[in-house]
């Protein structure tokens, strides 16, 4: 059955090919509903290769499938190559699982959209693109994925290119992402210089034989981990990931919350075995894993946009999985990111389903009491909010408490990385419960006087401040248009069946690792073929961590009850203006280009234009020059021609006959 | 050891001998003319010479372009006669093969014949 | 025919080492050599087809439509294809392996397949381009197709050829049809004297080639390329260098092999000719008619003369810089679109006379490689110039391209890809060809013909941006003076701009399985018999 592993990544290419050819005859909803059924066909092909694989013994779970040799340059050979083995089949679950639910959903999401076709032709060849990045037995085919993936990524962010500050976004996202890649290019050539294979087989046999080691396993690790950090936006360049919010909903859910910014933990994770011989690249990546967590969590805190909240929400939970996987923890890791897959997309869908209820409108500030309009977005909601929060005994809670416990586990500053790291959980829940209380309980602002006054002063700060740090101003202007009477409405089926799945998903996700008993950490045993087995802990220091975690969970909520519920507090207390400014990062990252950093391009483009540029000028000069000459020898004339063959023949005889040797 | 290029060398040398005896012989007759000739240019003198008749027009005259064709054409058979004349010496020889093989050819040319006669190459307009 | 001569050339072939036999009297039968009509299939096809179509044509009565010629060709050409399937699959069968057919005048291995299917191929695309250029020019009956059937028939004599009178023979077939066809539109000027000119400086050329092949007759003792080698890997042999008839034999038939591809400094009639010839024959001329000469020279030299490679790599080394380099500096100070793109073939034959010189194995399957996937640029390309140069062929200036993307995207998109794929742009099929041919000349250690390879890839990089940059930008002069029609795109030249385009597109992502096949087609010298 695992033979049929070729069918999962070609079902969305035929898909999408289709899309191209026929997509603007379908039109709507018929383009929507192929490409949906081609991700529910691929789901479909995925779960027998998993039923296939899963009936192996589990010495056997791995199954290569050459399906053409690619590149061959004499002794560089690279094929197109599947691998299912655990690790990449539990990926291909659930990015086609979770694929095929986001796709229903936008079908209701996109309906009226005058692109309707094409965006389901991106979605289609993003899902192709993940789906080989996922699958591909060598890093040069991942690559082709991941390259992939980012340019879906860059389409889809700025899919309503129209709008300059989507195309802003979306270039944003490009080139962020093209700083990680070069570390992804340069440690695929140290590995090929290193071991002559970028076969993962290949390398986990070369790890096995100690053939990396030391130095160079560190020098991969980090090469690997810098492409980590733009994939999946970690300090410091997670500055792209909030502002790729400017793409449609589904967009966010799906590629910037549950699939593609996972591709970098991943990566990680198939690279286990080299991140394992890398000595201090470990301690790296868990504390750029922790901090990312922490400041991301604290961002979070101060953002006014619904979509902003999850996008500073979802670094923060991807600096959990690098937490886990700089401490050794893969499974924990790979946990976290299926369970953050469920819930992350729930709660994306529910913040679309607003946004689709209230008439574009992301403020917060402007909604409230929601769940009176919206019952079932609202139940599910807060089904994500739990999950997140890590309130047992929601998915959230299982993952997140594993990777606590293997930081506390962790041999170098494990205690440190664990108060962070709980720290990092007493905000998540803060930020979410504010989040809840501002969108789905209380007042409805939008019928707020205060708030419909446009107020000039905040319009121009607004205008100097495009691409939006963290304090957006209200949208004063979009409200305007929001009638005082504004009813918003529950979403069409295809949106709310996708939440309803999802959430069950969050609250049962746990089940695949609990922690109680050896035979019921089902994921930690399935993938250990692939990732190392970790322990962490003993039983009774296990049970103290996990009631520490759900106690800072509580007092995260109870907190933010006291402040936007109760309102005992001003919120200006935690919404600190460095919060609300990102860290500075984003300005910084400006300032930074335009004042010394554009000093020192505008050196490089002295060198270019004067040095380099001379000398091309220079040699492309000549070359006009002797073209010009050499023109004239073309007469038009046969004869001369002739002359020229006989004179060509004489110089080839007088060399040959020098060549006889006397 | 006598070295085998000067061996070739030395019977190309009647040749080259010749050859420059040849050009001197050339060279010499001529430079004589040009010693003891008296030189008095007229035009008449530059008219080209056809048996004594004065040139009518441009030396430059176009012929008909259908003699062409029927050069082309005879061209065509000649060697094809070339052909046919060794391979009838020895067509015992050849047998049976040596016969359809020459069939095949004359039928290929006679083909390109019958293209010709379509054509309307065969008529004299 | 081929028979006949072969035999003749066996039979002479011996003379001059071994006495001649007496004369007896009586008839002794001469052994008729025994015909494997399989190998012979395939340019059995492209003859009987071209004279068949010649012959029907002309006894017929009625005209014919165009496109029924178009659909003949077509069918004859991918009937010669698949003709050869179940030879390919025969010799590289391990256990049969490659053979010679009609007492070795004729090879049959990989390689004299894959340049059977690149022609064929060649023909295939030039026949759907003719289509419509003969329709809009006005030019009846079945003569182009014939002559283009005939050809390439000559194109695989030559690529199979196992004797050099053979060799001589298809390249005479090849030379004298495309000649024709070079002047096949009498209406214009430049198409007869392009047709002149071809064919005076051919005949020229066609003198050197059989004079090296009579020079290397005279040193070796024969002309069959299996025992030329024999000889001259012989001690005998060795002693042959010291002679200057085998190496004014080298000499002179490089002059024939270089006239044919083009390669500077034999190179000056290509221009004029390729200008001037209608555009569906230049594409044919710069694929097929360039892949049976690549062909025959690599066998000839590569492989007949491989033991002698220490004596005329330099000379091909030296064809093959200046070739780059004149080719594609000229064609960066050209203003017409035709003229540059025949310039830039002068390069390309540059790079692949790069493959040639190294003298590997390596090097053999980069040039297949490369002829391969510059067969479907080239022609893809000169689809586009033949749309483009509207009735009369004639607007082939840069400035009839101007704002080209904004009236006919498509056809400037897939103009665009052809091009890149010309300059040897990454993902598409220029890049890898350029890429093995570059990869060989390494792996052989001359690394300066690689530096000066990769250094007139470069110059020449300018050239195909050139013409890009007019299809996409637009000057205002236009606006006044009204922007010209849309040129109208024939089906059938669709469908050979497609084909084309997307053969370069997928060989540059998966350029793996034309590696493979090249790979396969390494030439062998089959022993008679």
């Amino acid at each position: 059955m695992e033979e049929l592993v070729w069918l999962i990544p070609t079902l969305p290419l035929a898909g999408f090919l289709l899309l191209v050819a026929f997509g603007r005859r379908m039109g709507e909803p018929a383009a929507g509903w192929l490409a949906s059924a081609m991700m529910a066909g691929s789901f479909a092909a995925t779960v027998v290769v998993f039923a296939g694989l899963f009936n192996e013994p589990e010495s056997h779970r791995i199954f290569t499938q050459s399906l053409f040799t690619w590149i061959a340059v004499d002794g560089f050979e690279v094929s197109v190559g599947l691998l299912a083995d655990p690790l990449s089949i539990t990926m291909a679950l659930f990015v086609t699982g979770v694929g095929a639910l986001i796709h229903l959903y936008s079908i209701g999401y996109m309906h009226g959209d005058k692109d309707f076709s094409k965006f389901f032709i991106y979605m289609n060849l993003f899902a192709f693109s993940m789906l080989v990045l996922v699958l591909a037995d060598n890093l040069l085919l991942t690559f082709v994925g991941w390259e992939g993936v980012g340019t879906c990524s860059y389409l889809l962010i700025s899919f309503w290119f129209t709008d300059e500050q989507n195309a802003v976004a979306g270039k944003k996202a490009f080139v962020t992402n093209r700083l990680g890649d070069v570390g992804f290019m340069l440690g695929t050539f140290v590995l090929w210089t290193t071991i002559g294979s970028i076969n993962y087989l290949d390398i986990d046999a070369a790890v096995s034989a100690e053939l990396i080691a030391g130095v160079t396993a560190t020098a991969i690790a980090l090469l690997f981990f810098i492409a980590a950090t733009g994939k999946s936006a970690q300090i410091p360049l997670f500055v792209w990931l909030p502002d790729a919010m400017a793409g449609p909903t589904p967009v966010s859910a799906l590629i910037h919350a549950a699939t593609m910014v996972a591709a970098g933990v991943f990566l990680l994770v198939r690279m286990s075995p080299v991140l394992h011989e890398a000595a201090w690249a470990n301690d790296v990546i868990a504390w750029v894993g922790v901090i990312t967590a922490f400041v991301a969590a604290t961002i979070a805190v101060a953002q006014n946009d619904i979509k902003k909240v999850l996008a500073f929400s979802t670094i923060s939970q991807l600096g959990y999985m690098f937490l886990a996987i700089g401490t050794g923890a893969y499974a924990a890791a790979m946990f976290h990111m299926v369970t953050h897959a469920f819930f992350k997309a729930l709660l994306f869908l529910g913040a679309g389903s607003v946004i689709h209820g209230m008439d574009d409108r992301q403020d917060m500030r402007v909604m409230g009491g929601l769940s009176k309009f919206m019952p079932l977005t609202t139940i599910t909601f807060l089904v994500g909010w739990l999950a997140i929060a890590g309130v047992p005994p929601f998915s959230g809670f299982w993952s997140k408490d594993e990777i606590l416990a293997s930081a506390w586990a962790f041999d170098s500053g494990g205690a440190a990385l664990w108060v962070i790291g709980l720290v990092t959980a007493l905000i998540t829940a803060f930020y979410m419960s504010r989040q809840v209380i501002m969108v789905f309980y209380g007042r409805p602002h939008w019928r707020d006087e205060t708030a419909r006054t446009p107020a000039p002063a905040s319009l121009s700060a607004a205008a100097e401040n495009p691409g939006g740090d963290g304090e957006a101003e209200l949208d004063v202007d979009g409200l305007a248009r929001l009638p005082a009477d504004y009813q918003p409405h529950e979403s069409p089926w295809q949106m709310t069946v996708p939440l309803v799945f999802l959430s069950l998903l969050a609250v049962v996700g746990g089940v695949l690792n609990l922690p109680f008993l050896e035979e019921l950490a089902l994921l930690e045993n399935w993938l250990e073929p692939v990732t190392l087995p970790h322990e962490a802990g003993s039983g009774a220091e296990l049970w103290a961590l996990a009631s520490a975690a759900t106690a800072i969970a509580l007092i995260g909520i109870g907190s933010a009850t006291v402040i936007y519920q109760r309102r005992r507090v001003s919120r200006e207390l935690v919404e600190r203006r460095l919060f609300s400014k990102g860290w500075y990062v984003d300005i910084f990252y400006s300032w930074f280009t335009g004042h010394p950093g554009r000093r020192f391009f505008d050196a490089i483009r002295w060198f270019d234009e004067k040095v380099i540029d001379g000398a091309a000028n220079g040699v492309a000069g000549l070359v006009r020059r002797s073209g010009t000459a050499l023109r004239s020898l073309q007469t038009g004339y046969v004869r001369n021609y002739a002359l020229g063959v006989a004179f060509g023949t004489v110089l080839l005889l007088v060399y040959f006959i020098t060549r006889i040797q006397v | 050891m006598p070295n085998p290029l000067n061996e070739l060398l030395r019977q190309y040398l009647t040749v080259a001998i010749f050859a420059g005896l040849g050009l001197a012989m050339v060279g010499a007759m001529l430079g004589v003319g040009w010693l003891l000739r008296p030189d008095r240019p007229e035009p008449q003198k530059y008219i080209n010479y056809e048996s004594g008749v004065d040139p009518l027009g441009v030396m430059w005259s176009q012929s008909q372009i259908r003699y062409y064709v029927f050069a082309l054409l005879f061209v065509l058979f000649d060697v094809e006669a070339v052909f046919i004349f060794p391979w009838a010496t020895r067509l015992e020889a050849y047998g049976a093969f040596g016969l359809i093989e020459m069939a095949v050819f004359i039928f290929i040319l006679a083909l390109g014949l019958v293209y010709a006669w379509r054509k309307g190459v065969l008529r004299w307009v | 025919m081929i028979g006949v001569l072969a035999r003749l050339a066996q039979d002479t072939g011996d003379g001059i080492l071994v006495p001649a036999e007496p004369i007896q009297a009586g008839v002794t039968q001469i052994a008729t050599p025994e015909i494997q009509w399989v190998a012979l299939l395939p340019h059995l096809i492209l003859v009987v087809g071209g004279i068949l179509l010649l012959t029907i044509a002309s006894l017929f009565r009625h005209r014919v439509p165009r496109w029924a010629y178009t659909i003949y060709t077509v069918a004859v050409a991918a009937g010669a294809i698949i003709a050869a399937l179940p030879l390919w699959v025969r010799v590289q069968d391990a256990e049969r392996g490659p053979f010679s057919a009609i007492a070795g005048a004729l090879g049959v291995d990989g390689f004299s397949i894959f340049i059977t299917v690149i022609i064929c191929a060649g023909v295939i695309l030039t026949a759907l381009l003719a289509d419509g250029y003969l329709k809009r020019e006005g030019i009846d009956g079945p003569e182009l197709f014939v002559l283009l059937l005939l050809a390439a028939s000559g194109g695989t004599i030559m690529a199979s050829a196992n004797d050099l009178i053979v060799l001589f023979l298809g390249l005479e077939i090849l030379s004298i049809s495309v000649y024709v066809m070079a002047a096949m539109h009498a209406r214009r000027f430049t198409s007869l004297e392009a047709g002149m000119k071809y064919f005076i400086l051919g005949a020229f050329s066609s003198a050197f080639f059989l004079y090296g092949i009579a020079l290397v007759y005279g040193a070796s003792g024969s002309t069959n390329m299996i025992r030329i080698n024999q000889y001259l890997a012989s001690p005998t042999g060795v002693v042959l260098s010291e002679n200057g008839l085998l190496l004014g034999g080298f000499a002179l038939l490089l002059v024939g092999f270089g006239f044919k591809v083009a390669a500077v400094p034999f190179h000056a009639w290509a221009p004029d000719v390729y200008q001037g010839a209608p555009t569906p024959v230049t594409a044919f001329m710069a694929s097929a008619v360039k892949a049976g000469g690549f062909a025959a020279m690599l066998r000839v030299f590569v492989l007949t003369f491989g033991t002698f490679s220490g004596d005329w790599q330099p000379v091909v080394f030296a064809l093959a810089v200046l070739s780059l380099l004149v080719g594609s500096v000229l064609a960066i100070v050209q203003t017409n679109v035709k003229r540059m793109l025949a310039y830039s073939s002068i390069a390309h034959a540059g790079f692949i006379l790069v493959g040639v010189e190294v003298a590997t194995e390596q090097g053999t399957a980069a040039a297949l490689f490369y002829l391969a996937a510059y067969t479907f640029m080239v022609v893809g390309s000169f689809a586009v110039i033949t749309v483009v140069g509207r009735k009369g062929d004639g607007h082939h200036e840069l400035s009839d391209y101007r704002g080209l993307a904004r009236r006919q995207p498509v056809l400037a998109f897939v103009f665009t890809i052809l091009l890149l794929a010309q300059a040897g742009v990454p993902f598409t099929a220029g890049f890898f060809a350029k890429f093995y041919v570059i990869s060989a000349a390494v792996d052989a250690e001359n690394y300066s013909l690689a530096i000066i390879a990769m250094v007139s890839a470069v110059i020449a990089a300018f050239l195909y941006l050139r013409i890009m940059i007019s299809m996409y930008m637009s000057t205002d002069s236009e606006a006044v003076t009204g922007e010209p029609d849309r040129v109208p795109v024939p089906l059938a030249a669709g469908i050979a701009l497609f084909v084309a385009c997307v053969v370069t597109v997928v060989i540059g992502f998966v350029p793996g399985p034309i590696t493979d096949l090249a790979n396969d087609a390494v030439p062998f010298l089959v022993q008679v018999g």
